[in-house]
């Protein structure tokens, strides 16, 4: 009974072999080269994102030509970064049913990259549950830019952009009610930037509300 | 035009919570009331914020994983697994199946504990004194298997990035069957003292209805999701750790009402017991813990990775920049966004059905304020 075979499962955890050294430009073209070696039993898993190919992206392409960029695939899971000018058609389009039918929005965050140019990657996880895929949505903004808000189009947004909002600083176009979630009203910074240290709080809200010198 | 008094007023704002038994934890509710009847909530959440995604920045990926257990603290295996395994993603690490059933077998232990714990108190909010306490004493033999195992009750960390730290100790699988025999007839008790219980029924038949699309608009993940009748569940569509070889069935709910998650629940809980005794079946002897070195350091990427936990779906995206500090981890708790469902599920109805939605949702508060 107890004999599951120890090989990497068809299904499971097992990922794409590995390619060797990925080329930017050729899309698609699978290599057979791996496959010459004499013995890759354990394929070894991809080290860094490759370029993404799929109907879906071609068809995205077509449709909002210029307000696509960087498709890339790592781990199953596909990524594109969208203009801030595209988001709301693009997302209006992938939850329509001809655009896959991404009907649940998974998940909204934010990365903070102070050094470049445009500093947050405002990060949305898609879930198809027509074709069971997910998809990963990408835009970049700067620190004095407003982001439009997709509440309107998944209202499970509302909250998770108001954490975004507390957490980033970052500002939303449309949000019918952005204020702060998890932190006090009343507190200043924004503790998710990477320029906020671990250690740092609001000390004179703190000395305001709690009476004490460090929340510590 | 004459002045108005507080007389004419018929709407009144009462704060429900930070400390109040049926809230689960420090979850303040906002209400506005006409009477009984709720116009409107507003839920305010904050209070157990302890920055656990900045901690993530500042501590190394295995440093990380205990933390982990402290957000959702009534269900600390699944959010350990959950970890673990972006992680292992992000490093494309294969891990021993000695190890994956390992981890099946506790996580839906674990399932069983908080659907347990989650059935005592929801029918105590109720006004159904007795279940708490059989559920706490069978919650109790789960626990007891976690401290046999990893010595925690539970925040656990049970499981490495890798696999295993422990191999299973003499009599696990002996110890495990035993609860699984003798936890199958109680759940069958637990259903003759409510399913049809009469007071039962008119506290929780029509309350918090949520539509499939409602539910689906809104994000909610879970027994709320598949209690509106979406067949749904991430261990059978994008199936992690062994659950596409393990032979088991997704309940769903037709009504989408606080009665039919009730018996989502339940009917998961044996399902859970199911995946358990096939998952100790298959356990054999062989390695627990995968090749990963002694100093994790993954390559430049981001992966998300998702888990059904026992309260919806837990995903965690991790964000590397090839040093061995994670850039960012993110947590997608499925307590904060399904509590987002709140104040349209409780509109319209009466300020007792506030308490029987909030322990529908089954929130955890230290997962919603991480």
């Amino acid at each position: 009974m107890a004999d599951e075979p120890k090989v990497p499962p068809p299904g499971g955890a097992s990922e794409t072999p590995a390619k060797p050294a990925p080329a930017e430009g050729g899309a698609g073209a699978p290599p057979p080269k791996a496959a010459a070696l004499p013995k890759p039993p354990a394929a070894k898993p991809a080290v860094k994102p490759e370029p993404w190919s799929s109907p879906l992206l071609d068809e995205l392409q077509r449709k909002f030509p210029g307000a696509l960029s960087d498709g890339v695939i790592f781990r199953n899971l596909p990524s594109i970064t969208v203009t801030k000018e595209a988001l709301l058609v693009v997302c209006e389009f992938l939850k329509s049913e001809e655009g896959g039918g991404y009907a649940l929005l998974t998940d909204e965050t934010a990365v903070d990259y102070p050094k470049r140019e445009k500093r947050f990657e405002i990060v949305y996880h898609l879930y198809s549950f027509q074709r069971n895929d997910r998809l990963r949505l990408k835009v970049l903004v700067g620190e004095s830019e407003a982001v439009p808000s997709v509440a309107g189009i998944w209202p499970t947004a509302n909250w998770l952009e108001r954490e975004v909002y507390d957490m980033f600083g970052v500002q939303y176009e449309g949000h019918p009610d952005l204020k702060r979630i998890l932190l006090p009203d009343g507190w200043t910074g924004h503790p998710l930037r990477k320029d906020y240290d671990i250690l740092k709080q609001d000390d004179a809200w703190v000395q305001a509300n709690l009476g004490i010198k460090s929340g510590q | 035009m004459a002045e108005t008094t507080y007389l004419d007023a018929s709407e009144l704002v009462i704060n429900m919570g930070p400390q109040h038994p049926a809230t689960h934890g420090v979850l303040r509710v906002k209400l506005k009331l006409d009477g009984e009847k709720v116009l409107g909530s507003e839920a305010i959440i904050g209070y157990l914020h302890r920055g656990v995604e900045k901690i993530a920045e500042n501590r190394s990926y295995a440093q990380f994983a205990p933390y982990v257990d402290r957000m959702d603290y009534v269900a600390a295996v699944t959010n350990g697994m959950g970890y673990v395994e972006a992680v292992e993603k992000l490093l494309g690490v294969e891990v021993p199946a000695r190890a994956q059933y390992t981890r099946m077998i506790l996580a839906e232990l674990q399932r069983i504990a908080s659907h347990l714990l989650w059935l005592g108190t929801h029918a105590l909010d109720l006004g159904a004194m007795t279940p708490v306490f059989y559920t706490f004493r069978e919650r109790e033999e789960i626990l007891k298997i976690f401290e046999n195992y990893c010595g925690a009750r539970l925040t656990t960390h049970a499981f490495r990035i890798g696999g295993l730290l422990y191999d299973l100790y003499d009599g696990f699988e002996k110890e495990v069957l035993r609860f699984c025999d003798y936890v199958g007839p109680k759940i069958g008790e637990y259903g003759t003292l409510l399913t049809t219980n009469r007071i039962w029924l008119r506290r929780t038949q029509g309350v918090g209805v949520l539509s499939a699309e409602d539910a689906i608009a809104l994000g909610v993940t879970g027994p709320v999701l598949r209690g509106s009748g979406v067949r749904w569940d991430i261990r059978k569509v994008q199936p992690y750790e062994a659950y596409d070889k393990v032979d088991f069935m997704v309940p769903i709910g037709e009504h989408g009402d606080t009665y039919d998650r009730y018996l989502v629940r339940m009917e998961e809980m044996r399902q859970s017991v199911r995946i358990v005794r096939q998952s100790v079946e298959r356990l054999a002897p062989g390695p627990i813990m995968g090749k990963v070195g002694k100093i994790i350091k993954p390559p430049a990427a981001e992966v998300y990775h998702s888990i059904e936990a026992p309260k919806g779906e837990l995903g965690y995206f991790v964000v590397s920049d090839g040093s061995t500090f994670p850039y960012r981890v993110r947590v997608r708790p499925p307590s904060f966004v399904n509590l987002q469902a709140l104040d349209p599920m409780i509109r319209g109805h009466l300020i007792a059905d506030v308490v029987a939605v909030i322990g529908t949702l089954d929130i955890v508060l230290g997962e919603v304020d991480r």
